[in-house]
């Protein structure tokens, strides 16, 4: 069990107000809070060890590349890979998406097709448009259920994934809906055909075990600031005899073998697909953040987190005029719930919950095409993570009856 | 922060009861206009008689701030002149984004004065102005096209 006052006490900006409000930050979906302990590691590394990484080869570049590495190490022990050479370090999620599109899409031909679903982060679709535009493949999509949840049976009966199939692309858990999705399932009807898999991990890996070895997939994609690591700092992780195979990404610095002025040649995996400088002490802050959530534990902040998820759910469904989207019941489900108060408009509920402290996101959150398909135009969304107590939870439902009630006045009588 | 400064009750009843609404014929310009951040849509349609406009109509999805400012603005500006309601359009660019320094004629800008509070919230600004770019743009586009 974890200890949430005590894990609390391990971020600072936890202890803030906003007026006379405590801060209540419910928005982990979007990013999350910073333990002190990679605050330090990232000040420390600045004030102590700062160099460039494998090009400096004096004292301080010996030890900024052996941070460096330590943390590529650190991740890919985290998520259970192999190897750390399988572990890429990219600027966020985003490029390491578009890094997976533009490698593996490198191939692709008219005739061939990719499939995504319609609950993606805008980051997991845009990419794959831009490189079947570009390679006259063709763009397809999971559907969803009304509950939220992959249509499976909907995809088997269009046989979505065929022998046409090339690439499958797929969140693990969705930032809007909440919904878990099973990569392993879809993994191995994908490898069936012959496609690769790939994992959109943003909204997992900050939350529960990650066991790359066993999910099934050839390349998982994340982001360091959502899993209480710096701004900055994504990371691919890809089978290492996938990413030996595959063309680089961005040219530069440290990812060429031999350059000549007509040609290159190129590193292998994982520096072929880092050039220029990476993001180093972003690395040793991610790096300091995975030891904190493995100290504290990954079934513990899972477990913490599906206590808060059940609790959350029966407080909003509770609210008259409240709408959830996604699945209701804490079953196979992520933090994040994403919700429509009748009548208010998200931003103005965001609104007035800033104003009691209470940060939330209001919007599309990065996923028009799910919104479209579940006839929202946006929604409200509220997300936990570790620090995230019952009480917090108790102050946003408290506030969304009173929002409700200041935009809707037929609320207030009788 | 106090939110009734931001939700004066001039905004929220415009918000409750839309001046103006729904798409109407005949029309010289639509123009539809979004705002990524947040996904507001508004769909807007200018039909002139010489240099008045004649009508505004619209169809928007949008938070509260975006969809009074809109039926502020039709309140403003239909059967006015094309020169005069594109100068509302300069004043009230000019007071949305003097963070609440600019404290506007009332007989100019009748209820868009309640926009006043509003420029004092940055992130909200967009939201107000969004029906004012459509129209401009609208507008624009149809005094070319009569010329
Ligand atoms: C599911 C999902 N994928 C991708 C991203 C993109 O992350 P980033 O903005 O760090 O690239 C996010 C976060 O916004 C997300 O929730």
């Amino acid at each position: 069990m974890l200890d949430v006052e005590k894990v609390r006490k391990d971020f600072p900006i936890l202890g803030r107000t906003a007026g006379e409000y405590p801060l209540v930050y419910l928005d982990s979906a979007n990013t999350s809070q910073k333990p002190q302990v990679v605050i330090d590691a990232i000040a420390e590394h600045y004030g102590q060890h700062n160099a460039n990484v494998a090009r400096a080869m004096h004292m301080l570049g010996a030890e900024a590349t052996e941070a460096f590495e330590g943390a590529r190490s650190g991740l890919a022990q985290f998520i259970g890979a192999e190897r750390s050479e399988e572990v890429v370090f990219t600027k966020n999620a985003s490029e390491a998406l578009n890094l997976a599109a533009n490698t593996l899409g490198a191939s692709l031909k008219p005739g061939d097709e990719v499939v995504i679903s319609v609950m993606e982060h805008h980051s997991n679709i845009v990419p794959w448009q831009l490189v079947c535009e570009r390679t006259g493949a063709t763009l397809r999509w999971f559907d969803i259920t009304d509950e939220g949840r992959l249509d499976l049976e909907g995809a088997e009966r269009e046989h979505l994934i065929n022998e046409r199939t090339k690439i499958v692309s797929l969140t693990s858990v969705s930032n809007v809906l909440g919904t878990h999705n099973p990569i392993t399932d879809i993994a191995r009807q994908a490898h069936e055909v012959g496609a690769a898999m790939v994992v959109d991990a943003s909204q997992s890996v900050p939350h529960r075990v990650t066991d790359v070895s066993t999910l099934g997939a050839d390349m998982v994609c994340f982001t360091g600031h959502k899993m209480c690591g710096p701004t900055g700092i994504g990371v691919l992780w890809g089978r290492h005899d996938l990413l030996e195979k595959l063309p680089p990404f961005l040219g530069g610095g440290e990812m060429i073998e031999v350059v000549e002025m007509a040609r290159s040649t190129f590193a292998p995996p994982p520096y072929r697909f880092e050039a220029g400088t990476p993001p180093i002490a972003q690395a040793v802050g991610l790096g300091a953040a995975v030891d904190y959530l493995s100290g504290i534990g990954m079934a513990a902040i899972a477990q913490h987190e599906e206590t808060m998820t059940a609790y959350a759910l029966d407080k909003l469904t509770s609210i008259d005029g409240l709408v959830i989207l996604g699945p209701t019941e804490a079953v196979d489900r992520g933090s994040a719930i994403s919700f429509n108060l009748a009548d208010v408009h998200p931003h103005d509920v965001m609104q007035v919950l800033d104003s009691r402290g209470i940060a939330i996101r209001g919007g599309h959150h990065c996923a028009r095409p799910l919104h479209r398909r579940l006839g929202h135009q946006s929604s409200t969304r509220a997300s936990s993570y570790l620090y995230t107590t019952t009480s917090e939870i108790d102050a946003l439902a408290d506030a969304l009856v009173f929002t409700r009630n200041y935009f809707a006045p037929r609320f207030n009588q009788g | 922060m106090n939110i009734d400064e931001l939700y004066q009750t001039i905004i929220l009843d415009h918000y409750r009861e839309k001046h103006h609404t729904g798409l109407r014929e005949p029309y010289d310009v639509q123009v539809h206009h979004v705002n990524p951040s947040c996904g507001d849509e508004l769909t807007l349609r200018v039909s002139l008689a010489g240099d008045v406009i004649k009508d505004v109509s619209y169809e928007g999805e949008g938070c509260s701030i975006s969809q009074a400012s809109t039926s502020v603005m039709t309140d403003l500006v239909i059967g006015e002149t094309v020169r005069h309601s594109m100068g509302l359009y300069d004043d009230f660019l000019e007071m949305m984004q003097s963070k609440g320094e600019i404290t506007p004629d009332e007989d100019r800008f009748e209820d868009a004065i309640a926009f006043a509070g509003v420029s004092k919230f940055p992130a909200r600004v967009k939201c107000a102005l969004l029906s004012w770019s459509a129209l401009r743009d609208a507008v624009g586009q149809a005094s070319d096209k009569e010329s």
